[in-house]
């Protein structure tokens, strides 16, 4: 056999056994990582309700996309707090899409007035030492957000301090921060345009692929 | 070549971060903080016993011309494998340790690594070479860690909690109460100022025990 032949072949054949290999791993974790995932969005969503609501905050959940919103054909979840019906709060949960390495995923309590109840970040792949203060267990950055709404900073400071916004950036890093930003900016604008939608689309129906 | 030589070399007389400069840019980009340079030499200890396993496993199989491909292929699926088992089975740690897989892609220590020992050596050596490379990383690391962080934070090991939990807590030292933060030393230049100090200094004992044992020879050849 000639040895270009034979060594396509060896390349092939490492190829093959390593994507198999990952196949393998693949299937074997991807539900224990979304179940995982799960639980960490759980705890955090604990950390953005507010606590008048009455419905099964959990169930009431749906899903939908947005692609002027929300970018790169993302899908975005909703909880809806309610009392008596009424809205009182909802939960999103969605990406920013502009970070540093891949995306950012995000929860956002929205109050049924447009001012946020907060912003938690639920996994992203930033610089460790630079982009990651955007965690709310390594710096208090993100509780910036609490009590913001469209008209606090005004429309045109929505944005880091080096673009002229309101939000501090971080040493070393803006890309972040900025991403951040624009994507909680961004989650606002559809809110304030979507109200009403947000509220009254039916749940999706249970037993469906969770988060 | 024996155990005690390989981590003597990967530890000291070949040190990838001291020595060999490989792997400077995670080495540089992470050492602003003890827990991050712990978190990034955990994460590539692993990685590198795993990849030189894998390399020396397939040595015979990998002919010359192909063999840098190949390395590329098997190091990039250890590191993909590692970080899916990490976030299913050990989901807190890998919240913790995540972050640094990514940059162990950028460390060409590894590659390194596996052309020029685990393509060479039987398995287990490899996977002791991997092993003793990734604790002299880690060690260049912690120590580059800690003196940036003295001197940029004035703390020492803040944030273990995150690492080692409940009892990490009672490890964070703060060494100079009211440290207004020293810029320099956290940023990008005050890694380099500081391996550059790192370097010299492993550099300064290792010509004093040449000396010492230039001069040991000396004596006893007189005898």
């Amino acid at each position: 056999m000639n040895p270009i032949f034979r060594s396509a072949v060896a390349l092939g054949l490492v190829a093959i056994a390593g994507t198999s290999l990952l196949t393998g791993v693949h299937s074997m974790t991807a539900d224990r990582i979304a179940e995982q995932e799960r639980q960490v969005i759980l705890r955090q969503l604990g950390q953005l309700i507010p606590e008048n609501y009455d419905n099964p905050l959990l169930d009431d959940r749906f899903t939908f996309s947005n692609e002027r919103h929300f970018p790169n054909g993302q899908t975005v979840t909703a909880w809806r707090a309610r009392q008596a019906d009424k809205p009182v709060a909802v939960v999103l949960q969605f990406n920013a899409v502009k970070g540093y390495n891949g995306d950012i995923r995000l929860l956002a309590g929205i109050n049924a007035d447009g001012t946020l109840r907060g912003v938690r970040v639920i996994s992203h792949k930033e610089t460790p030492g630079l982009g990651d203060g955007i965690e709310i267990e390594k710096s208090d950055w993100i509780r910036d957000f609490t009590g913001r709404s469209l008209a606090d900073p005004q429309p045109g400071k929505w944005a880091v301090r080096r673009d002229g916004g309101e939000f501090d950036q971080f040493t070393g890093a803006t890309i972040t921060p900025r991403a951040v930003v624009d994507a909680v900016r961004l989650a606002l604008e559809y809110f304030e345009a979507n109200r009403e939608t947000l509220f009254s689309a039916p749940p999706d129906p249970a037993g469906s692929a969770a988060p | 070549m024996s155990y005690r030589q390989i981590f003597a070399d990967g530890l000291w007389q070949q040190n990838t971060g001291l020595v060999v400069l490989l792997g400077l840019c995670p080495l540089l980009a992470v050492s602003s903080t003890v827990v991050n340079a712990i978190g990034l030499g955990l994460a590539t200890t692993l990685t590198l016993v795993f990849s030189n396993l894998a390399v020396s496993l397939a040595r015979r199989v990998l002919r010359p011309e192909v063999r840098i491909p190949a390395y590329v292929i098997i190091i990039a699926t250890v590191v993909t494998a590692i970080q899916l088992m990490m976030q299913a089975w050990f989901h807190d740690l890998y919240r913790v340790l995540g972050i640094f897989i990514p940059l162990i892609v950028t460390n060409c220590a590894i590659i390194g690594r596996a052309e020029a020992f685990a393509s060479r050596n039987p398995p287990l050596r490899s996977a002791a070479d991997g092993l003793a490379t990734g604790l002299g990383f880690l060690l260049a690391l912690v120590l580059l860690g800690a003196f940036r962080e003295i001197i940029g934070r004035g703390t020492l090991l803040s944030e273990a909690r995150l690492m080692f939990g409940e009892w990490g807590q009672s490890l964070e030292i703060t060494l100079i109460p009211d440290h207004p933060g020293f810029l320099l030393a956290i940023l990008p230049p005050g890694a380099f100022i500081g391996l550059g100090l790192l370097i010299a200094g492993r550099n300064w004992l290792e010509s004093k025990r040449s000396a010492a044992r230039a001069t040991g020879s000396v004596q006893e050849s007189v005898t």
